[in-house]
């Protein structure tokens, strides 16, 4: 009964991959690892790590290790992306490419499943823990704990999609893994599990991360700064939130269902045995399409810091903006059903859901329009961020019209699917979401640094970025309309699209380039940052309440937690007098200050063993993980230790005596 | 010269502390609620997909049911008292109070076990059809919630016995109260919409 | 004057590479925009009308957008800077009213061209209508003619201007049928049957594919549909009939086995209901003794405990 073969459950045979590329990419990662790991040792930096990194509770420095996370999940789902338009731009007639369709399909579905629960999310939730208490004027996230907990899961899911790569293989389902070709039958290995794991545990991470900062902005406010004095970006992490918090439980039950089917040999999704693969289409839409949402929210919520501040001009409409935003929130769960017109829903409820597609088209317009009034007779300074905004504008709309087009469900009949389609969701999440995004971290980058990033080679990076997308992206707009489906790993030559995909496949290498770019940006400002440092806490004259304290921000935030009493606080105090004479009268008090949570790592390690074993069917891991887990949460939610210290009002005093005379001696 | 005055350690204080951790938790509870929620619209779909198998109406006894359902609104009357006591500071009667709730908790749960063992042993099983598969994971996880409760209780017994009603415990035992009231009224969909109806064949 | 002449050659790169872009295309087969069917042309026109529609928006955005950066930027002292201006009604009004017209009027269209291309819509014709089976298999199509005993793998013919009457199913994973000349796609799922409408007006070959993923095999599910004379059908159908090769239980077990790029093959006879069968094997359970499974379906649904815990 406790023989060695049944402990390793299907742990054994045939577990490393067979083709050159696969091994080539898992080698280089663990080549990559090692020499992270040998760096560390002989520097002799891994107390430093640990210490004032993998246990901080400080959102600013779990947001950068988010962003940290995203940044190298976004090239992983880039080289994946790479090898897709290889593939597919050589893949014609008698040659059938460079990799076998079961490698493709693989490589597919782990590049869309990166990009969006690995790059897109950590990215936003890196974004939002940098600044979202910095713009409320709070010191800190409600629950750090579960912060820091949320990115653990995060990475644990992060690390098992990648552990993939190496042992076992990737679900060749597609990022959404429908039945019944997702369950057992007929994806008998071990890919549909890593995929299901690795999301169900981020998922899980997302959850704890849209618990905390709704709690944040309801709960931590500075005083004065009632919801309607709140940043716009504050509102649309509300919206975004509050979409996490109603949609991912809908991922957690639909991931477990099909688990269910695979292991336990259930009927929820099966073809027969009285299972509905329909129902699986329905449930994972219903969390996907908030999903979408989820993401593009807080982008325009940046764009609405970035405009304003860009153009020296307070946001048009604030009113109108928030109501746009609770509009997109509550509308984006009456869409879903656009994903699948062609299922076979009748007349009645495709015209209903194509409408309420359309309509949700409005509230977003409507804030495009804002922008541009933000623009009129501004004084609009064209930084990075704004060249972001602008590329935004530019590709968000093409997409945004596309998508109107396929709104309409006969239309659809004739695009779903399709590579028109592919091109549709590719310009929302780059235009939309990464540009947004990129220009947030361009944005806040000297806040958290204390100098900025480069702007020669981010406009190079930007453009390499338009660009490559447009020539990436347009030939699949017209692909689409030649009949091309998408996920295809070949196609007969008299088809006539192979110019088209090579055309796709340039476009996709000066994307590959721009990705270098933004990267080298990051990196020569670092090494040259003593040629851009802001002294002043404050390099792009702000509006909002992060540019009143010192560049880097310090640990504890505000030294004092400040009043509110208008939209843009700061803006409005720099304006007026009070701010010279509150300068003079500054009392420092003890603080209270988290300590760090070492227990947060040990429940994420314990999730990706815990992950692992139900992939391979370790029941021993599975248990011995699951109790690790429960008993750290006990011994950590049962102490009667506050897990706090206290800040001495000297230390602050100093810290921030010594700010102001930096700033002064370089202003 | 800025005045530098030391006072007593400001926020987090306790106040605000149990007032943010008991609105989080209700947020919590409203994602748990979606999952539910999601269970139960899988339920719906599935529950006449009977494959040739079993429906509602020829497993389910109303009287075993309902018995459950009575021990587990009994131990959410118990937990009530238990807090009341809490907010008193009586301590022992907290001891007892939960105690009566985790045992009628788990005679719950155990009953619940039983009716599942006997189904399977009997080759209704969830693998038999569609929805025998959405019957025993929604009820099933409504079970698993329970267990987490009775670890959850069993540990705040323990921790009360060894520490004593701190400002923390009473905070532990206000959210437990919250999780295990929140069951009881699932358990009251449960009862109504599979049991009830799947007896009266609705 | 550097820069002046660096934004001069790109324009001209750019004007050149549109040119042979423009020529290339349109020498190409742009499949969606050159319909050969009723249902086809209607879904073409949707998605004109939707386009041009979202165009009296999206031009002023561009227009405006690209304006405001011009004249407002801050180099340019001329324009006048307005700090405090950050509402005005009357603007908000017309830009939440345009785009509303705009959508209600589109919506008023996909209400009812949602109804009227409706896929389980037959299409009035003074021809009668030709009902065909389809089959999505792994990874190919089956198609049977229950009417005229045949049956035909990755190929069917038709005549112009007769209806089509397309029941479809799959004995595999969810696949979705698709001949973009013709019309649009619906899905074709184990258990389930769905219908689709289309007519050919035009004769010629039209390409088909499965617009969902089903497997490895996937992409080498292309068919053709061929529209052809009325004589040439009726011919196409007596050499069909030729082959002397039976579709039965047995032959199409051997069929239904995984293979993909599967060349074009003929059966003269189908036995009754195959197609019928083929969607009942998934909603049945057979009267096994030990097991609840359905043939083809056995994954985990016996007694014998192979995917659960084993200690």
């Amino acid at each position: 009964m406790l023989d060695f073969a049944n402990l390793l459950g299907k742990l054994h045979g045939n577990i490393f991959p067979s083709d050159i590329m696969t091994i080539g990419a898992a080698l280089s990662m663990v080549g990559i690892g090692l020499l992270i790991v040998i760096y560390l040792t002989i520097s002799k930096r891994w107390h430093w790590l640990f210490r004032e990194w993998l246990t901080s509770v400080d959102h600013k420095k779990i947001g950068i290790m988010y962003i940290i996370v995203a940044i190298v999940m976004l090239i992983r789902g880039g080289a994946d992306a790479l090898l897709l338009r290889t593939q597919q731009a050589t893949s014609v007639g008698s040659s059938h490419g460079i990799v076998s369709a079961n490698t493709f399909q693989q490589i597919f579905s782990a590049h869309g499943t990166i990009m969006i629960f690995f790059a897109a999310m950590g990215l936003m939730f890196g974004l939002i823990n940098l600044v979202l208490p910095l713009l409320i004027g709070a010191r800190d996230v409600a629950f750090p704990f579960l912060n820091l907990t949320g990115f653990w899961l995060f990475a644990a899911g992060m690390i098992l999609v990648n552990l993939s790569l190496g042992v076992g293989e990737f679900s060749a389902a597609g990022w959404l893994a429908y039945p019944p070709l997702s369950e057992l039958r007929y994806s008998p290995g071990v890919g549909v599990d890593y995929w299901i794991w690795s999301l169900q545990i981020a998922g899980i991470g997302s959850l704890f991360s849209g618990i905390n900062f709704l709690s944040t902005i309801v709960k931590m406010r500075a005083r004065g700064m009632n919801l309607m004095k709140m940043p716009m970006f504050v509102w649309s992490v509300l919206g975004s939130m509050l979409l996490v918090l109603f949609a991912f439980p809908i991922l957690t039950a639909t991931l477990s269902l099909l688990f269910l089917d695979r292991t336990l040999g259930m009927h929820f999704f099966t073809a027969s045995g009285g299972g509905n693969a329909m129902m699986y289409v329905n449930l994972i839409w219903a969390w996907g399409h908030p999903e979408v949402y989820i993401l593009i929210l807080p982008a325009f919520g940046v764009f609405s810091e970035v405009v304003a501040t860009f153009s020296k001009k307070r946001l048009f409409g604030y009113t109108t903006m928030v109501w746009a935003i609770a509009a997109i929130t509550i509308l984006s769960f009456s869409v879903w059903l656009h994903h699948f017109f062609t299922m076979g829903a009748g007349a009645d409820v495709n015209g209903f859901f194509g409408i309420m597609t359309m309509v949700i088209a409005i509230p977003t317009g409507v804030k495009l329009f804002n922008w541009l009034a933000t623009m009129f007779r501004g004084r609009i300074s064209l930084k990075l961020p704004m060249y972001w905004f602008l590329g935004f504008v530019a590709l968000f709309t093409v997409g945004g019209v596309a998508g109107v087009v396929m709104a309409v469900p006969p239309a659809d009949f004739q695009l779903h699917n399709s590579l028109f389609l592919v091109a549709h969701f590719h310009t929302m999440i780059v235009g939309g979401v990464l540009f947004g995004y990129f220009a947030g971290i361009n944005y806040w980058f000297p806040k958290f640094t204390g100098f900025k990033l480069n702007e020669r080679i981010g406009r190079y990076a930007f453009w390499c970025w338009v660009i490559g997308f447009l020539l990436a992206f347009v030939p699949l707009y017209i692909l689409g309309l030649m009949g091309a489906t998408r996920r295809i790993d070949h196609y007969s030559a008299s088809l006539g699209w192979q110019p088209l995909f090579i055309v796709a496949g340039i476009g996709a290498g000066i994307i590959g380039l721009g990705v270098v770019l933004t990267l080298a940006q990051i990196v020569y400002s670092i090494w040259k940052r003593k040629d851009n440092l802001d002294y002043s806490g404050d390099p792009w004259d702000g509006r909002t309440l992060e540019w009143s304290i010192p560049s880097p921000a310090p640990f504890y935030n505000f030294a004092v937690v400040p009043e509110v009493d208008s939209i843009d606080a700061y803006w409005e105090q720099k304006k007026s007098a009070s701010a010279k004479t509150r300068q003079a009268k500054v009392v420092y008090e003890d603080i209270v200050m988290p300590k760090n949570a070492p227990e947060s790592v040990i429940i994420g390690m314990f999730a990706i063993g815990l992950g692992f074993g139900f992939v391979w069917h370790i029941w021993a891991l599975v248990v011995v993980c699951f109790i690790g887990i429960i008993v750290t949460v006990i011994i950590r939610t049962t102490s009667e230790d506050p897990h706090e210290y206290v800040l001495k009002a000297s230390v602050i005093e100093k810290i921030e005596k010594d700010a102001l005379l930096r700033s002064k001696a370089h202003a | 010269m800025p005045e530098i005055v030391a006072k007593t350690p400001n926020f987090i204080t306790d106040i605000d502390s149990e007032n943010k951790t008991i609105f989080g938790f209700w947020v919590y509870i409203m994602t748990d609620c979606v999952l539910f929620a999601s269970l139960f619209a899988t339920y719906a779909v599935l529950h006449n997909n009977t494959f040739g198998g079993p429906s509602g109406s020829q497993i389910f006894s109303l009287p075993y049911i309902l018995t459950e359902t009575i021990i587990l609104l009994t131990s959410s009357f118990t937990c009530g008292l238990g807090i009341l006591s809490a907010r008193n500071k009586h301590k022992n009667k907290v001891l007892f109070w939960f105690g009566v709730t985790f045992l009628l908790g788990l005679a719950f749960l155990l009953m619940e076990l039983n009716d599942f063992h006997h189904l399977a042993v009997i080759g209704d099983s969830w693998r038999r059809s569609g929805f025998l598969s959405a019957f025993f994971t929604l009820v099933g996880t409504h079970g698993a919630h329970i267990t987490v409760g009775l670890l959850w209780m069993l540990t705040m017994l323990i921790r009360i016995w060894q520490v004593g009603l701190s400002k923390a415990n009473v905070r532990r035992l206000t959210l437990l109260s919250i999780f295990w009231h929140f069951l009881d009224l699932i358990w009251i969909f449960i009862f109504t919409i599979v049991y009830l109806f799947g007896v009266m064949k609705v | 004057m550097k820069r002046k002449h660096l934004v001069a050659i790109i324009l001209i790169l750019v004007i050149a590479f549109l040119v042979i872009a423009g020529i290339y295309l349109a020498g190409s087969n742009i499949q969606v925009l050159d319909p050969k069917g009723p249902i086809a042309l209607k879904e073409r026109n949707l998605i004109y009308v939707a386009l041009a529609l979202s165009l009296i928006v999206v031009l002023p955005v561009y227009g405006l957008t690209i304006a405001f950066v011009i004249r407002y930027r801050e180099g340019n002292k001329k324009a006048k800077y307005s700090p405090n201006l950050h509402g005005n009604w009357a603007a908000e009004t017309i830009w939440w009213l345009i785009p509303s017209t705009i959508i209600a009027v589109l919506a008023v269209i996909a209400w009812n061209s949602s109804h009227s291309l409706d896929p389980y819509k037959p299409i009035a014709s003074v021809n009668k209508p030709i009902n065909i089976q389809v089959i999505a298999e792994d990874w190919k199509w089956l198609f049977i003619y229950p009417k005229e005993n045949i049956a035909s793998v990755n190929y069917f013919q038709f005549p112009v201007n007769v209806p089509l009457n397309f029941n479809i199913t799959a004995d595999a994973p969810m696949n979705s049928f698709w001949i973009p000349q013709l019309g649009g796609q619906i899905y074709a799922m184990p258990g389930m049957d769905t219908q689709l409408h289309l007519m050919a007006t035009s004769k010629g070959s039209y390409y088909g594919s499965s617009a969902n993923i089903s497997g490895t095999g996937f992409a080498g599910m292309n068919f053709t549909a061929q529209a052809s004379s009325l004589s040439s059908y009726n011919e196409w159908i007596k050499t069909v009939k030729n082959t002397g090769i039976k579709l039965n239980p047995s032959s199409y077990y051997n069929l239904a086995r995984p293979s993909s790029y599967n060349p074009i093959s003929y059966y003269s006879s189908v036995s009754n209901g195959l197609f019928l069968s083929v969607i009942n094997k998934y909603m049945t359970p057979i009267q096994n003794n030990n097991s609840n499974n359905s043939s083809g379906n056995n994954n985990n649904n016996n007694n014998m405990n192979m995917n659960g815990m084993s200690m």
